[in-house]
Formats: C-alpha cells, sequence, structure tokens
C-alpha cells in the first residue's frame, strides 16, 4: 500500500477548545503518515487561524464533559455553568489537564500542521461575514470558498467534516 | 544500538508519531530510530504507522510502563 496515492481534506467548523483538537490531531498525524492534507476553515473553525488563539470550551449543555477530580469524575449542572467565569474556570482547569497529561497545545499542533505543508484554506464568506481580514490570521492560509473545497474533495480519498 | 533514538515519554497521541516522523528526518535509509514513549496507544499507532510509510517495525518491547519501538527507514 503506497501511502503517496491517498489524500485527506477536513472541513474544520467549530473553534472551542475541546473540537479544535481532533481535526489538528488527524491533520498532523495523516500528513506524518504522508497523506498530503487540506483543512477547510469554516464559521467558528476560522477563529482557529488567529494568530492569537484564546479558546475555550463551554460546560452549558455538554453532559459529557466529567474532569477527573478527587478520585472520581465531575461534571457541572447546567444551571451552575451560566455564571460568568465558569466557562474560564473551566478552559483552564481543562488547559491544566492537557498539560499534566503530555497534550499538546492547539498552538503547537497548529505549527506542526504548517511544518508539514498541510493545506489551509479559509472560507471567504466567512472572513467577510466575521469581518476579519488575513492579518488577523497566522501566516499560511490562502482564500477559498465552496468551489475550492470541492475541488479539493474530489480528488481526496477522505473527506471529514468537524 | 540505533542511530537515532527519540524520547517521547510522557507525551500523549499524537506527539510520539509526530516527532518520530520528524525523528526519520536525520535518520539515514536503512537506519534505524529507537522511540521510548509512555502512552499506551502508541503502541496500535506504531504499528498503523509503520504499516502506511512502510517503516519496518523491527522490535517492540515495554518494560515499567515504558515502550520502545525500533524502526528501520525504508525510504
Amino acid at each position: 500500500m503506497s501511502a503517496e496515492e491517498k489524500s485527506m481534506s477536513i472541513i474544520v467548523t467549530k473553534g472551542s477548545l475541546d473540537w479544535a483538537y481532533p481535526p489538528f490531531i488527524l491533520a498532523t498525524t495523516a500528513a506524518a503518515m504522508g497523506l498530503p492534507v487540506t483543512m477547510f476553515f469554516t464559521f467558528y473553525g476560522l477563529p482557529l487561524l488567529l494568530k492569537d488563539l484564546k479558546l475555550q470550551l463551554t460546560a452549558a449543555g455538554n453532559p459529557a464533559m466529567k474532569m477527573p477530580m478527587m478520585g472520581g469524575h465531575m461534571g457541572l449542572p447546567n444551571l451552575l455553568t451560566a455564571i460568568p467565569g465558569v466557562d474560564a474556570a473551566c478552559s483552564k482547569m481543562m488547559k491544566n489537564l492537557m498539560n499534566k497529561k503530555g497534550v499538546a497545545p492547539i498552538e503547537e499542533l497548529r505549527d506542526l500542521a504548517i511544518e508539514a505543508e498541510v493545506r489551509l484554506i479559509a472560507c471567504q464568506m466567512t472572513m467577510d461575514l466575521f469581518e476579519y481580514s488575513l492579518d488577523d490570521m497566522i501566516e499560511g492560509p490562502e482564500l477559498g470558498g465552496a468551489a475550492t473545497y470541492i475541488e479539493v474533495a474530489t480528488q481526496s480519498d477522505i473527506n471529514l467534516f468537524i | 544500538m540505533a542511530d537515532h533514538t527519540l524520547d517521547a515519554k510522557g507525551l500523549n497521541c499524537p506527539l510520539p508519531i509526530l516527532k518520530a516522523k520528524k525523528a526519520l528526518k536525520e535518520v539515514p535509509t536503512a537506519g534505524t530510530l529507537e522511540i521510548l514513549a509512555t502512552d499506551p496507544g502508541s503502541v496500535a499507532d506504531f504499528e498503523a504507522f509503520c504499516r502506511q510509510t512502510g517503516h519496518e517495525l523491527m522490535e517492540h518491547s515495554e518494560d515499567g510502563g515504558t515502550y520502545r519501538f525500533l524502526i528501520k527507514k525504508t525510504a
């Protein structure tokens, strides 16, 4: 089986701390395994290309989010998740946990993706919609739209939507 | 004795694979890379990585929670 014959694309639609991981983990790993990879950043996924990432997660409406704590696993009742500062505290706790467990920060995975020549496409429509310019973004992304992505998808063996 | 050793202990998925890929660049063709890791998931992942890339997984073993892989670079 030749790795060169396979390629992958990922549509990245979400930009919270937790949702940022799957696309960057899969893109960097696929690239390491020899696959040409394209990531298309649209809607809330687009801010993952910003120079300065301030990733947070939301505890509200996420019953599966349980942190290991005092020998067990603790979640937050929805009512408490609305208190100001709770998301920031949960995000900080998650980042500490990730650091302790040797999970790479998203910034590091993103740098590795660029180093591995993963092709990054920023959705032009989302750029307009949320009033971003390429100056706000890291070096590397090109601009494109749905047709740009579809062309990539028709040439890719694996197409993921995350 | 391996040509190169990569200490990936304490790193979690996918870092051992990504660092191994980078380390392989420093290894000559037919040379070997030794990887030390503590991520139990790295066992299945290095097998898959080698099947996909064509590099040869010559040995793997575990000693007290540390996994050791020896990969021969094929191309």
